[in-house]
């Protein structure tokens, strides 16, 4: 039994935390958070691409370190620690990620090498209006290579190289690779985490590649969707974890009443609820990263459960702990919101818990009546 | 990241599995499955931790001197979970030989040590402790059972309550208190006790559930010599605290239906599986579940590796005495009308949920309330402060009790 990170995977997340510290402290942030013409933060994505993160679980054959994706659950967590304001899980968990499940040699060569040097953003567009994402719903068609039609809205359009598009060419979902040059017109949008840009993209005969087989779209968006979900949820227990330091961190500060704050029960006991869902999220993210890291038959179980766990966890992390920190909690110059607006965005960028919840009861009834 | 074994692990768990089948054939065969609370069962209950203390398989991480196993916690927990598997399973020595034989060893003399703690291990003997009382359940230092101090004896004189196998022991271990003039924490004394003497009268309690699996314990000028003291005089709190760290490894299965049972009553109750707001429970108590069985992973890891488990052990209980609740509740209503019934005979699953529902409230007091549970989470894992304790430097006959 070795259901942990190895001492070397805990080595590179050490790391990882320090290099976070120096280069993606509060003040990195919040520079992305007040300045609506800043989608990223350039500086960090430059020092990740450096520190190798972009291609940890790419190939060395095509530009990456060729570590598991243990590993890359692990910088995960750290990212979601600190907030950071960059396009690394729509480059990395979606389009790198998809681009290694089902592209063909020719464009793995022309896509992993750059997203591992830091020369590619990705982006994901599926969604198209309110709803989760489903095949009847999607409008947008490819017709002879070309693509037309609007995604809405887009993490991380407004700054994207290419992206990882759901479309439908004679009536069938497919997934197709869209260069964002021509033929794309794109529009920055107002974000519930303006520390992570969204953009609304339309396209006008824009030229396609087909990613996977054509009809498969769907059966392969989920596929990549299993496994953004798994990393996901490192960020968000990172997230999550942070909140709960925080709030005890100002508990044991903050006096009313004539003592500390958390030797009431009301918080101690909101603080613990805090410690069991992280706990509880931990665990199953845990288990999703060695479906990840192994393909293992139980992903897409595993996968849903991480992310249903950890999108919980995170949400109730981030409100309580504003509510820990009372009044101060409600301004802006106190980070808390910071989290509570990074936890509804991670909790819907990969589709909201809702659908997740279906997908998983749909897996046990399966495996329940196999 | 895997589940395996390593080498030796996975060699102790083989010969373990071996063993257990075997033993468990030989065993089944001469006791059959006979119901619990019965004299059958107890029985074949000593047997089979009689042929365990042979075979190096009861307490396993105790030396071999003394009866044990001579080896590892994580060997302890291998072996708990194939004999999960085999399907034997007896709790009549659970608290004594997690908790109250290992305080014996801590603060008792040769003599009483030497005495004890080989028919423990080999089933002979069964303990139990006697700590909580009606005025002290959380609070257990509120202790009011009085031992009085009689030339080379002492003469005991309350009651205790909420106790675990009572009626099937041979010994116990008792906290008392025997200075009330000292601040409550500081007035107490532990003893062992032989449950048959006439001074000790074991009652069972009907419980609110239906069933009786505690029992209220009553002293009446019961006499101990001073050598069954356990610990100095008004050290009492000191040697409970030890008793209570002894709590076994919380790795095994918690009892009761879960998602997979309900997921089966939905399968035959026309329209459950439709409704969106059932699926998205069972999901939760999938990740709940699922969480905490993984959450066990973890502390085994840390027990392969040599070292102490993290706090993370800790949330089991929350987790799985409300989950219960919740669960069989919406079971219940699942059944609509037909939920009523309890009836094993009529009630879908022998009527497991309707018996969960009911022993529920029950699961969230014992061993801990959630909200003990939570402040030690808060205090232990957290580092936040104690609560405030206007008892702590008052007399404790001076302590105002309230009804």
């Amino acid at each position: 039994m070795d259901f942990d990170f190895s001492d070397d995977q805990k080595f590179l997340k050490g790391e990882a935390r320090k290099f976070l510290e120096a280069r993606c402290a509060i003040p990195a942030v919040r520079a992305v958070l007040d300045d609506p013409d800043k989608a990223f933060d350039a500086a960090l994505w430059r020092g990740v691409a450096e520190q190798g993160w972009l291609g940890a679980a790419i190939p060395e054959e095509f530009g990456g370190l060729g570590l598991g994706h243990v590993e890359l659950c692990a910088i995960a967590e750290e990212l979601g620690r600190a907030l950071a304001p960059i396009p690394f899980a729509s480059t990395v968990y979606l389009l790198a990620e998809a681009v290694m499940l089902a592209g063909t040699d020719a464009q793995k060569q022309s896509i992993l090498p750059k997203i591992a040097a830091g020369e590619l953003i990705g982006c994901l567009a599926t969604s198209e209006g309110p709803g989760a994402i489903s095949a009847a719903a999607i409008q947008a068609t490819v017709s002879g290579g070309k693509l037309s039609g609007v995604k809405i809205p887009v993490t991380d359009g407004d700054v994207a190289d290419v992206a990882l598009v759901l479309a439908k060419e004679g009536g069938k979902a497919t997934l197709y690779l869209v260069e964002l040059g021509e033929g794309v017109g794109r529009i920055s949008l107002k974000s519930l985490d303006p520390t992570r840009s969204i953009a609304k993209l339309t396209f006008q005969d824009a030229p396609a590649e087909r990613l996977g087989g054509a009809g498969e779209g769907m059966e392969l968006l989920q596929a990549v969707l299993d496994r953004a979900a798994a990393l996901l949820a490192f960020e968000q227990l990172g997230g999550s974890d942070k909140c709960l330091e925080m709030a005890k961190a100002y508990a044991t500060e903050r006096y009313a009443f004539g003592r500390v704050i958390g030797g009431y029960q009301a918080i101690k006991h909101k603080l613990a609820d805090m410690y069991v869902k992280n706990e509880v999220a931990r665990s199953n993210a845990y288990y999703a990263a060695w479906a990840l890291n192994t393909s293992a038959p139980e992903l897409p179980i595993a996968a849903s459960a991480a992310r249903i766990a950890a999108s919980d966890a995170y949400w109730f992390a981030s409100k309580e702990n504003i509510q820990t920190h009372g009044g101060m909690g409600f301004t802006w110059e106190v980070d808390c919101h910071l989290h509570y607006r990074r936890s509804k965005q991670l909790a819907l960028v990969a589709g909201a818990p809702k659908a997740w919840k279906e997908r998983l009861v749909g897996q046990l009834e399966r495996k329940n009546a196999a | 990241m895997d589940f395996n074994d390593n080498a030796e692990e996975a060699a102790y768990r083989e010969a373990a599995r071996a063993w257990l089948a075997k033993a468990g054939a030989v065993h089944r065969k001469e006791f059959g499955e006979p119901k619990p609370n019965t004299p059958e069962h107890k029985a074949a209950a000593k047997a089979w931790q009689a042929e365990k203390a042979k075979a190096g398989y009861a307490c396993i991480t105790w030396p071999k001197v003394i009866g044990g196993g001579g080896g590892t916690p994580i060997q302890q927990v291998i072996f708990n979970q194939e004999e999960g598997k085999a399907g034997i399973s007896y709790g009549y020595f659970t608290i004594g030989l997690g908790m109250c034989v290992p305080t014996v060893m801590a603060f008792a003399d040769d003599t009483t040590k030497g005495r004890f703690v080989g028919p423990a291990v080999q089933g002979e003997e069964i303990w139990c402790q006697l700590f909580s009382e009606p005025a002290g359940g959380s609070d257990v230092a509120a202790t009011r059972t009085r031992a009085v101090r009689d030339g080379d004896d002492w003469v005991i004189n309350g009651q205790k309550v909420w106790t675990t196998g009572a009626q099937h022991s041979d010994y116990g271990i008792l906290l008392v208190r025997t200075d009330v003039d000292a601040p409550k924490h500081k007035g107490m004394t532990m003893f062992w006790i032989d449950m048959r003497d006439p001074a000790v009268e074991v009652r069972p309690i009907h419980q609110a559930s239906g069933g009786s699996e505690f029992n209220e314990v009553y002293f009446t000028d019961l006499r101990v010599k001073d050598s069954q003291r356990l610990g100095a005089p008004g050290d009492g709190w000191k040697v409970a605290l030890v008793t209570l760290m002894n709590e076994r490894l919380a790795v095994g299965g918690s009892a009761g239906p879960n998602y997979g049972e309900i997921l089966e009553l939905a399968r035959e109750t026309p329209g459950a599986l439709a409704d969106s707001a059932f699926r998205e429970r069972l999901a939760d108590w999938y990740v709940a579940a699922e969480g905490l069985k993984l959450t066990r992973f973890r502390t085994m890891t840390a027990l392969s590796k040599g070292q102490t488990p993290g706090p993370e052990s800790s949330i089991g209980k929350i987790i799985s005495a409300n989950q219960l609740q919740e669960l069989t509740n919406a079971a219940v209503e699942m059944e609509d009308q037909f939920g009523i019934i309890a009836d094993p005979d009529v009630a879908p699953m022998r009527a497991a949920f309707q018996q969960s529902l009911l022993w529920a409230p029950g699961l969230r007091i014992a061993g801990g309330t959630d909200e003990i549970l939570k402040n030690i989470i808060a205090e232990r894992v957290l580092g936040l402060p104690g609560d405030v304790r206007v008892d702590k430097d008052v007399a404790f006959k001076d302590m105002p009790t309230g009804r």
